[in-house]
């Protein structure tokens, strides 16, 4: 299915199931045969049942809990409050905002209020009901561009409640404001009467202008495995903690002074993960597992509902955004203007980062000369918003690729051709001034994904009457009436790793021995295998580094040192780069201890050597010694060799408050996506035909692997063209479940043909790009794209509403 | 809670009048999700699994009678040619799973406006077979829905078949869905043609209260109909036909459709399930399809 393109980076590994190869995950066969264990399936004889109350309301002041009558049922161990809370009593993953538990005010519908420890999950549920809160109901503050500015608009957090933040300008209900400013806009960077006579001039100039507003809604991760946990007491004081999280040791970091415990005595273990997206960066049950198990003495389980999981987890910021793109009659663009609101809900949770990533990307991989941003990210009593899959740069994506359809329509172009008149290339600098410093061939990639094969036409279909190849689907809402088809494009420009000056790393510890005669890999890490297939790359790396086929990989623990989030799209970049790290130190010190027992011939001491099918082999002589030789049994007093080392990718800096100028971005990762839709444009209904992929990884890792990324990024962008979306009303979710939160189903899915291109970084491990997000951001414009060639209409509005369609206002 | 299982029908019945706040539970694909959600707390469950005349189905006289145990698949495999309507409506339920699973007396018993066996049952005039240690009585769909998930069926009684008369013209279903496949209906409607006494049947579900009739589009219709050779309609009958099924919903507005685009999404499956039903009608092909 995928074609490559081979590069100098491919590795003639000769160890079997090295980097390259497609080896099984450790893991596979047990999550297909349904016996793996996730952080649900936990058990313990002695276990207490954690349950939440959370607030009904979106907005009220506190002004009192009364817990008497929890307590007096027989059951219950535990009831606790924000009282309860041994040590600090707001976390946050950026800022220090969000109580463990709610106290004076809560700020979202679902926010949780008070935790129950009982023998039995329906006690601790009916406990839960015995609660007394007195509420004082305060009216919702929903509207994010409101928020964003308006001053008179009433505040969600009250002045002088939390921490200054003044690197993000911090004020109001603004989490964070950046504004970007280039050419003509920077040379008076906040005078707006100046930034207004730079627009007119530059309009005066263009040939064609779009302005449009766009509105993008808030997707849910939708992952299976709901947030869920056990906490054990430990004799030391300390806890244990069996969590499905992302990243244990920030996990970490916010759950001891909470407890008002030192770090080393909250130790975290990663339980199995049923997906993650973003959804498992912030904490959810992790305090308050804790807070109960080192109450009651005995270990507690905490296992969300599905419903209580949409109120558990944050979500996808949706964004309303404002773009205005000039251009010349030959589509060279002169100018683009944006204003972005990404609504941020009750806490900040990663709303800065978020704005960081929009805000830069915001105009896209388009080389625009005159460019003027504002982004805002914002506090509302909406449900909170964080991290997910392509995280602020999904939402500008859908904005900018729409713009480019639009003025390719206005220009008379094809929108391929459109895109590449004005297609950035390595040496291009984006909007911050950062340089592309890596390949991206952007043209190529437009050109090979315009040029891929189309889908048979309907009527050359084997059975043009089968239900499942319509618009609607088993329904049965159409035999073709009404179905017209549609062509479109999308493509995305994502950074990759974690940007903005933090200090990001991650650590391995690798060890090699020998047991029962064989040499025997162990490596060791903190990273979240949240489903990414991260512990397959881990022992492939392993495996070619050292030439050693048996890998075992240790479970993931705060044992050793921050892998950092499974975020970003980076573990393979970063945690592979520390596997790989470490693996060059033990490789080091066995040569080492080869030259020093001798297994080197005398005068060949710089020649170089390697490891191969469990030998030292020399380039000259060949085979000198195998490990399990070298090193001996290690039950028998052999060597073994240990190594911890660090990762840190290149640094990054903050872009800088007035024109948002600064090289913030590790990595660039694009993918580009034709879509194929038939639309049935009498119902509004979309079936997708085709949804093909040509994305550049550096270096495939891992080949099958990557080619699930790719079919679940786009599909996951499918999911918010057509369906997804929670839908918020009054600060109130509307479709908390996943009878009413669509997702894809396998009838919605089309066949996707993947194009993967390999042009390494010369700054990553391996040449490697991270590739799970890129294909998240273009799948999105490029299905709605289709949609609008098929029915012509604007469809402004991710995803896109039957109403739409139709032309039923909504 | 208390779990009854009775293993038959006379059991059941005497089980259901000794628990008339208990709640009958075959597939549990409604049942289930209601309990997990905590929005029911029955003082009992009566287990109808294991009574073997609900999961039947046979010929009654000139009509199919269907146990209202036996699952979507089953209606599916076996009934497109007895209940062509019914069949499609099956077939739009869910996934394979909750079809394996799910019944057709558990949807009458929920009667969600939603349910997609409602329209079929309306349009074909069947009738549904309800059982109390008191004896057995039938009710026609179009008595059954009374108000909002509130039905003739009474405290005491079970659902134990739906009588489902032979086809004698066109049939068709069809129902809105922001997915392909497994999706809860944001407007479904069924037609059905009964060309030996020349009457028109519709149904029409999630768009009111409860399931219902387009009366006014079907005697429309069976005025307008060629009974004799079935000529096509001109475009304005079609039209007119759309406008009155879509005239008859009281829809609202949530979170899953507007209620403009239930009525808007009405009126086209009424005109499509006409211009199928013509055609169907001039090939004389669902009369043993």
């Amino acid at each position: 299915m995928a074609t490559t393109t081979r590069t100098v980076t491919d590795l003639t590994s000769t160890t079997k199931d090295g980097v390259g190869a497609s080896p099984r995950r450790p893991d596979g066969t047990l999550k297909v045969t349904g016996e793996f264990a996730y952080s649900s399936d936990m058990w313990m004889e002695d276990m207490l049942w954690g349950a939440t109350l959370r607030s009904p309301h979106p907005h009220a002041r506190i002004h009192g809990i009364d817990v008497t009558e929890a307590l007096r049922l027989p059951g219950v161990y535990a009831v606790l409050t924000h009282e309860d809370v041994p040590g600090e009593k707001r976390y946050g993953l950026e800022y220090q905002d969000q109580p463990v538990l709610a106290f004076d005010k809560v700020r979202y519908k679902g926010e949780a209020v008070a935790i129950v420890a009982a023998d039995h999950p329906e006690t601790a549920r009916r406990a839960l009901e015995r609660i007394e809160v007195d509420y004082e109901v305060l009216p919702p503050v929903s509207d994010s561009r409101r928020a964003a500015l308006d001053p008179e608009y009433p505040l969600v957090h009250e002045k002088g409640e939390l921490p200054e933040h003044p690197e993000y300008n911090q004020s109001g209900n603004r989490v964070r404001y950046q504004p970007i400013r280039t050419g003509a806009f920077a040379e008076s960077p906040s005078s707006q009467e100046a930034h207004r006579e730079a627009l007119e001039r530059l309009r005066a100039e263009a040939d064609a202008v779009v302005t449009t507003e766009y509105e993008v809604g808030m997707q849910d991760q939708a992952f299976l495995g709901p947030e869920s946990g056990m906490a054990i007491p430990a004799e030391d004081g300390g806890v244990d903690l069996y969590v499905a999280t992302q990243w244990l040791h920030v996990d970490q970091r916010q759950i001891a002074p909470a407890l008002g415990l030192p770090q080393e005595k909250v130790r975290l273990t990663l339980a199995g993960v049923g997906g993650a997206f973003g959804a498992r960066e912030d904490l959810s049950m992790q305090i308050h597992a804790c807070m109960l198990a080192l109450r009651t003495g005995k270990p507690v389980k905490f296992v969300y509902n599905r419903e209580e999981s949409f109120y558990g987890h944050v979500h996808r910021h949706p964004a309303k955004m404002r773009y205005e793109h000039g251009a010349k009659a030959d589509g060279t663009l002169l100018y683009a203007t944006l204003e972005i609101i990404v609504d941020g809900g009750a806490y900040a949770s990663a709303t800065p980062a978020v704005v960081g990533v929009a805000s830069s990307l915001g105009i896209g991989p388009y080389e625009v000369p005159n460019v003027l941003v504002d982004a805002y990210g914002v506090y509302t009593t909406n449900p909170p918003c964080g991290a997910m899959r392509g995280f602020g740069a999904v939402q500008a994506c859908f904005g900018y690729e729409s713009q480019m359809d639009r003025l390719a329509k206005e220009l008379g172009m094809h929108p391929v051709d459109l895109r590449l008149k004005n297609a950035m290339a390595q040496g291009s600098r984006i909007i911050t001034g950062q340089e592309i410093d890596m390949p991206l061939p952007m043209a190529e990639m437009l050109e090979r994904c315009r040029d891929l094969p189309m889908p048979v036409e309907r009527t050359e279909l084997e059975d043009p009457s089968d239900q499942r190849t319509l618009p609607g689907g088993v329904a049965g809402t159409t035999r073709g009436e009404g179905v017209v088809r549609g062509v479109g494009y999308g493509l995305g420009l994502k950074n990759l790793c974690f940007s903005e000056g933090f200090d990001d790393y991650s650590t391995a510890r690798v060890r090699l021995e020998v047991v029962a005669g064989e040499p025997v890999v162990l490596v060791h890490t903190a990273a979240a295998e949240v489903g990414q297939g991260l512990v397959t790359i881990k022992g492939q790396i392993a495996r070619t580094e050292l030439g050693v086929e048996k890998v075992v990989i240790a479970p993931s623990d705060t044992q050793v040192g921050s892998a950092g989030s499974s975020s970003a799209s980076r573990q393979s970049y970063m945690t592979g780069g520390a596997v790989r790290t470490a693996c060059a130190s033990v490789r080091a010190e066995v040569f080492e201890l080869a030259r020093r027992k001798g297994f080197v011939p005398q005068g060949r001491e710089d020649v170089e050597l390697a490891l191969e099918g469990g030998k030292v082999v020399s380039a000259v002589d060949g085979v000198l010694v195998s490990l399990a030789e070298l090193l001996g049994e290690s039950a028998e007093n052999g060597t073994v060799v240990e190594r911890t080392r660090e990762y840190h990718h290149r640094p990054t800096e903050m872009i800088d408050p007035e024109l948002g100028q600064g090289s913030s971005h590790t990595q660039f990762g694009m993918c580009v996506h034709r879509a194929v839709v038939d639309v049935d444009v009498e119902l509004g209904l979309v079936k997708v035909v085709a949804l093909d992929a040509v994305q550049d990884v550096g270096k495939v890792m891992h080949p099958q692997q990557l080619a699930g990324q790719i079919q679940g990024g786009s599909t996951q962008g499918l999911g918010l063209a057509l369906m997804e979306e929670i839908q918020v009303k009054d600060s109130e979710i509307r479709n908390p479940s996943f009878t009413d939160y669509l997702i894809p189903t396998i009838l919605d899915t089309p066949p996707m043909r993947i194009d993967v291109l390999e042009h390494p970084d010369p700054h990553s491990p391996y040449g490697l790009r991270g590739a799970g997000e890129p294909p998240t951001l273009s799948s999105t414009p490029a299905i709605v794209a289709a949609v609008r060639d098929a029915t012509g209409r604007p469809l402004t509005h991710a995803p896109v509403r039957p109403e739409d369609i139709v032309g039923i206002d909504l | 809670m208390e779990f009854l299982r009775p293993s038959t029908l006379v059991e059941a019945l005497e089980a259901r009048s000794a628990h008339p706040d208990g709640v009958p539970i075959m597939g549990g694909t409604d049942v289930m999700v209601e309990l997990n959600f905590d929005k029911r707390r029955p003082s009992a469950l009566i287990d109808l699994t294991r009574v073997p005349e609900l999961a039947e189905w046979g010929v009654d006289g000139d009509r199919t009678r269907l146990g209202a145990g036996v699952p979507y698949t089953r209606i599916i495999e076996h009934l497109s040619g007895r209940a062509p309507a019914l069949a499609k409506a099956s077939r739009s339920v869910a996934s394979p799973q909750i079809r394996n699973r799910g019944t057709v007396g558990g949807n009458l018993g929920g009667a969600s406006p939603a349910g997609e066996c409602h329209p079929p049952l309306l349009a074909t005039d069947a009738e549904i077979e309800l059982a109390s240690v008191r004896g057995t009585r039938r009710v026609r769909a179009r008595d059954f829905y009374l108000s909002f998930r509130e039905t003739a069926l009474r405290a005491d009684e079970l659902i134990t078949a739906i009588l489902l008369p032979a086809p004698t013209g066109p049939q068709q279903f069809a129902k809105i869905g922001t997915r392909n496949a497994m999706v809860i209906a944001v407007a479904n409607f069924s037609l059905a043609l009964d060309t030996e006494n020349r009457r028109v049947g519709t149904g029409v579900g999630s768009a009111g209260p409860t399931p219902f009739r387009a009366e006014a589009a079907e005697e429309f219709l069976e005025a307008e109909f060629d009974w004799e050779d079935g000529r096509p309609l001109s475009e304005a009958v079609v039209t007119r036909f759309g406008e009155l099924v879509a005239a008859a919903a009281r829809p609202i507005d949530d979170q899953r459709g507007s209620a403009a685009y239930r009525r808007h999404t009405l009126a086209v499956m009424a005109r499509r399930a006409l211009s199928w039903s013509v055609t169907d009608y001039r090939k004389g092909s669902t009369r043993c399809a």
